[in-house]
C-alpha cells in the first residue's frame, strides 16, 4: 500500500472527481463531501510523502511496473514532495472554504459538475507535480489547464466567460509550444524520461534543435506562469473567477506552472549549460523578472477593483520567484522556492478574506470598504497579517523570501537587484496600506452602516488558518528554510 | 537552396501551417474563426509528431515471426493523447462560446469588448 502513495495520491482524487458530479444528482451537498474527503486523503498523502522522502530519500514509482525510461515514472523527490504538500494543503483548505462562498456565488444545479472540474484542477496541478516524465507533464497540464479555463467561467459576473475564453486561446497557445518542446527534444534524444533526458542532453547543447525546444519550453512555461509581457490572460481570469477558485488559482496554479518550468531548467536541462554555455538566458530572465516584479506592482497601484489588485500583484510575485530561480545560485534558487511557498499562502489568505468580503457584502471596489475593520475584524485581520506579509515585514514568511532572494542576488554580485526589491516593497505598501487605511482608518460610507456581520465559520477559518501560517513559518522560519535548502541543492546538483 | 527546402519538407510544411493557424488565433475576431485557427495551430504539432515517427524503409510494428524495419510508434501514440486533449480544448471553447453568445447576443471579439467596457 505504501509503496503505492505516489500514484494514489492521484488517483483517489481522479476516480472521486468522476463520482462527485453523479452523487450530487442525489443530494447537492454530497458532490462537496467527496471533494472534502478527496482533498483530505491527498493532502495525508502528500504529508506521509513528504515524511517518507525526509527520512528514506527520493522515491521513483514505476508506472505498472515498466522500467524507467521505457515505462512512466513518478518521482517524489525533496522538491516535488515539498510543492505537493503545499498544494495538497490548500485545495484541502479551500474546499472547506468553497461550500459556503461557491454555494453563494454558482447556480446550484450547477454545484455537482463544479466539483467535479473542480477536482480534476487539483489532480492536473498533482499530476505536474509527482511526474517523472516530460509527456505525461503536458498531459497534466492539460488537464489543468483545461478546468481551469470552465472554473473562470462559471463566475457570476457577465465577463466570467470572455475571461476563461481569452485564458483558453492563450493557455493553448503556449501549451502546445510546450508540446513542440517535448517533440523537439525527443527528436533530439529519443527519450522522454526526464531523468534519462538530463543524462542524455549534455554534448548536445550547440545543436540549433535543442536550443529550439528550449526556446519553445520558456515561452510555452512563461505564458503559463504569466511572466511579465506574457500575463494578460492573468487579470481578468482571477478577476471574474468564483472567489474560492481565484483563491485556489492564484495559490497553486501558476506556482505549479513555475515548478514545470524549474524542472524543465534543473532536471532536463541542467544548471551546468546556464552557467557555462548558455548564460545569457539566465541573464534575460533575470532581466525579465526584474521588470515583471516592478511593472506588476505598478499596474496593482492603478487597479479600483480589489481582485484584480491582487491579481496585478500576484505577476509581480511570479516576478520574485523567477528571479530567484534564474540567479542560479543556491541561495537564490531557495529564495525562489521560499517564495512558491510564501506567495501560496499570502495570496490564499488575501483572496479568501476577499472572498469573505464578498459573501456578505457583494463589495469589489476597495473604496467601498471602509469601516469594514470592525465589521468583518477576523477576515479583516488575516487580510492585514498577509497584506504586511506580502510587503514583507520581519517575522512574516514574506520577509524570509525576500532576505534569501537580496543575499542570492548578492551572491552573484548583482546589487542592482537590490533596489528593485526594495522598491518592488514600497510599491506594495502603497497599495496595500490604501486598503488597510480604509478598511481601519476611514469612517464608512452610509451604505456601510447597514448590519454586516462576519463571514460565517467554514470560511473564516481556512482564512485565518493559512493567515496565521503566514507568521507561524516567518517565525520558525527553519522549518521551510531547511526543507528548500535541500530541494535547491538538489536541483542545482 | 531547393535542396534545403525539400531534404526536411514535413518541417516547412508544419511550419507553414502553423503560421496559418497563428494568424487566424491572432487576427479573427470572430470567436469561432478563432478556435479554427487554435485548432489548425494544434494540426500542425500533430503533423509534425507523426512524421518523425517515419523509418526509411519501415514496416508497420507489429512482431510476425521475421526481424524486420519498424516504424517508430511511439509519437503516434503520443499524439493520440494530443488529439483527445485538442478535441477537449475545442468542447470547452465552443461551450464557452454559447455561453459569451447568450451573454452578449454576438461572437464578434470587437463588438463585445466594446459592450463590456460599460460592465464592471
Amino acid at each position: 500500500m505504501i509503496k503505492h502513495f505516489p500514484v494514489l495520491v492521484i488517483i483517489i482524487p481522479l476516480l472521486l472527481a468522476l463520482i462527485a458530479p453523479v452523487a450530487g444528482r442525489i443530494n447537492r451537498i454530497y458532490s462537496w463531501v467527496i471533494a472534502f474527503l478527496a482533498t483530505l486523503f491527498s493532502f495525508i498523502i502528500a504529508a506521509i510523502l513528504l515524511y517518507q522522502v525526509m527520512y528514506s530519500g527520493t522515491i521513483s514509482y514505476w508506472m505498472g511496473g515498466w522500467e524507467p525510461p521505457w515505462g512512466i515514472e513518478y518521482v517524489i523527490d525533496y522538491f516535488s514532495a515539498f510543492v505537493l504538500a503545499i498544494v495538497a494543503f490548500l485545495a484541502w483548505l479551500v474546499t472547506i472554504f468553497a461550500r459556503k462562498s461557491v454555494a453563494a456565488e454558482i447556480e446550484e444545479k450547477k454545484l455537482p459538475a463544479f466539483y467535479g472540474v473542480y477536482l480534476l484542477f487539483i489532480v492536473g496541478l498533482m499530476g505536474m507535480i509527482v511526474t517523472g516524465d516530460i509527456f505525461n507533464l503536458y498531459v497534466f497540464l492539460e488537464i489543468s489547464s483545461l478546468t481551469a479555463y470552465a472554473l473562470v467561467a462559471m463566475g457570476k459576473s457577465r465577463r466570467a466567460p470572455l475571461a476563461g475564453f481569452r485564458y483558453l486561446v492563450i493557455g493553448t497557445v503556449g501549451a502546445t509550444f510546450i508540446l513542440l518542446g517535448i517533440g523537439y527534444l525527443y527528436i533530439a534524444t529519443g527519450t522522454l524520461n526526464m531523468a534519462d533526458l538530463g543524462a542524455r542532453l549534455p554534448g548536445l547543447f550547440n545543436s540549433k534543435l535543442v536550443i529550439t525546444a528550449f526556446a519553445f519550453f520558456a515561452i510555452g512555461f512563461s505564458i503559463k506562469i504569466a511572466l511579465f509581457p506574457l500575463h494578460t490572460w492573468l487579470p481578468d481570469a482571477y478577476t471574474y473567477a468564483p472567489s474560492a477558485v481565484s483563491a485556489l488559482m492564484a495559490s497553486t496554479g501558476t506556482k505549479v506552472a513555475a515548478y514545470g518550468f524549474i524542472r524543465i531548467l534543473f532536471t532536463v536541462f541542467g544548471v551546468r549549460v546556464f552557467l557555462e554555455q548558455w548564460v545569457s538566458v539566465p541573464h534575460f530572465l533575470i532581466a525579465v523578472s526584474s521588470v515583471a516584479i516592478l511593472m506588476g506592482s505598478i499596474l496593482a497601484i492603478a487597479q479600483t477593483n480589489i481582485k484584480k489588485m491582487l491579481a496585478y500583484s500576484s505577476i509581480s510575485q511570479i516576478g520574485y520567484i523567477i528571479l530567484g530561480v534564474a540567479l542560479m545560485n543556491p541561495t537564490g534558487l531557495q529564495g525562489g522556492l521560499l517564495h512558491i511557498l510564501n506567495h501560496a499562502f499570502m495570496k490564499c489568505a488575501l483572496f479568501m478574506s476577499v472572498g469573505c468580503i464578498t459573501y456578505k457584502t457583494g463589495i469589489t471596489s476597495v473604496a467601498d470598504l471602509k469601516g469594514l475593520g470592525f465589521k468583518q475584524p477576523y477576515a479583516m485581520a488575516a487580510f492585514t497579517v498577509a497584506a504586511l506579509s506580502m510587503i514583507g515585514i520581519p517575522l512574516t514568511v514574506g520577509f524570509v523570501s525576500k532576505w534569501y532572494l537580496a543575499m542570492g542576488s548578492l551572491e552573484n554580485a548583482m546589487w542592482y537587484l537590490i533596489p528593485v526589491i526594495l522598491i518592488s516593497s514600497i510599491l506594495m505598501l502603497v497599495y496595500f496600506w490604501r486598503v488597510i487605511d480604509n478598511i481601519y482608518f476611514k469612517a464608512g460610507k452610509p451604505i456601510a452602516e447597514v448590519e454586516v456581520s462576519d463571514a460565517p465559520a467554514s470560511m473564516l477559518i481556512p482564512t485565518v488558518v493559512v493567515a496565521a501560517l503566514c507568521l507561524v513559518f516567518g517565525t520558525l522560519a527553519f522549518i521551510p528554510v531547511s526543507i528548500t535548502e535541500k530541494a535547491a541543492l538538489l536541483l542545482l546538483g | 537552396m531547393m535542396d534545403f527546402i525539400l531534404a526536411k519538407y514535413n518541417f516547412w510544411i508544419y511550419v507553414i501551417i502553423m503560421m496559418i493557424g497563428f494568424y487566424a488565433v491572432i487576427a479573427k475576431s470572430n470567436l469561432i474563426k478563432k478556435i479554427i485557427g487554435l485548432n489548425i495551430f494544434q494540426t500542425s504539432v500533430f503533423l509534425l509528431f507523426i512524421s518523425i515517427g517515419k523509418v526509411e524503409g519501415g514496416t508497420v510494428p507489429i512482431y510476425q515471426g521475421v526481424e524486420a524495419v519498424y516504424i517508430n510508434p511511439l509519437p503516434h501514440v503520443l499524439i493520440l493523447t494530443a488529439i483527445v486533449v485538442g478535441v477537449s480544448i475545442t468542447a470547452v471553447a465552443f461551450a464557452l462560446v454559447v455561453n459569451i453568445y447568450r451573454e452578449y447576443g454576438t461572437i464578434e471579439e470587437n463588438a463585445i469588448l466594446e459592450m463590456s467596457k460599460t460592465d464592471d
